[in-house]
């Protein structure tokens, strides 16, 4: 049986998948946004618009932070990748509380209409990718025209 | 001295304040603690099975991060619930 590599020394070069994945995510959250931010102007008028407008910002810089992170770390060493993906889980959870904390008595925010759609923008981009990502692993001869 | 008569000014409402943004920020926290022992399980596993297999690393990393990630959403329901009751 032959060893495992040492996962210390062992680096991974060439294309960085999460970074394909999360301009994907990018492009498709420019798709949903109107939406989002539709859907919170009817409920929290103006605020909700800007509102959903930092929340949406929130959560693509989260995703292509992680993924910016994932992808250089793993051209240095797999070691380092999962130290990186767990303490940046930390420091973008820091990230994201200092940003609303920074905005809570703004006059222009609503709470709940950032709270909203953090949750569902995060979640609704995850699952449409996921769908992709699904469907090109499943069938790679087939793989689905990008949107 | 100075403060149990601070102490004894705290009103009913301040009190109530006081304890939900205390029990938020505990939530929070019991919240973000599940997803990091997730996502360390989950990388963990992904880095296993890149060091393994090379030739899959590509497959790997691209569920990897879509796990990392949902993963994550959890730790911000827990937050999103946080900034509704605790701020």
């Amino acid at each position: 049986m032959a060893a495992t590599p040492d996962p210390m020394t062992t680096r991974l070069e060439g294309e960085a998948p999460e970074i394909t994945v999360s301009l994907d995510i990018l492009k498709r959250g420019a798709y949903v946004s109107p939406i989002i931010v539709a859907v919170c102007a009817v409920f929290a008028g103006l605020d909700g618009v800007w509102s959903a407008l930092y929340a949406v910002a929130l959560v693509l810089l989260n995703f292509f932070f992680a993924a910016g992170l994932v992808a250089l770390t793993a051209r240095i060493s797999l070691g380092l990748m999962m130290g990186a993906v767990l303490f940046g889980y930390l420091a973008r959870l820091g990230l994201i509380f200092l940003a609303v904390i920074l905005v809570r008595d703004a006059g222009w925010i609503s709470l709940p209409a950032l709270g909203f759609t953090i949750i569902v923008t995060h979640l609704g981009l995850l699952v449409w990718e996921m769908r992709y990502v699904a469907a090109s692993l499943a069938f790679p001869a087939l793989k689905p025209r990008k949107p | 001295m100075e403060a149990l008569a601070a102490l004894a000014a705290v009103t009913g409402d301040e009190l109530k304040a006081a304890e939900a943004a205390s029990s938020a920020g505990f939530a929070y926290g019991l919240a973000a603690i599940g997803p990091g022992i997730g996502i360390g399980y989950l990388v963990g596993k992904s880095v296993e099975a890149m060091a393994r297999q090379p030739e899959a690393a590509g497959m790997v990393r691209t569920t990897m991060f879509l796990g990392i990630a949902f993963t994550e959403a959890l730790a911000l329901i827990g937050f999103v619930v946080f900034i509704l009751i605790g701020l």
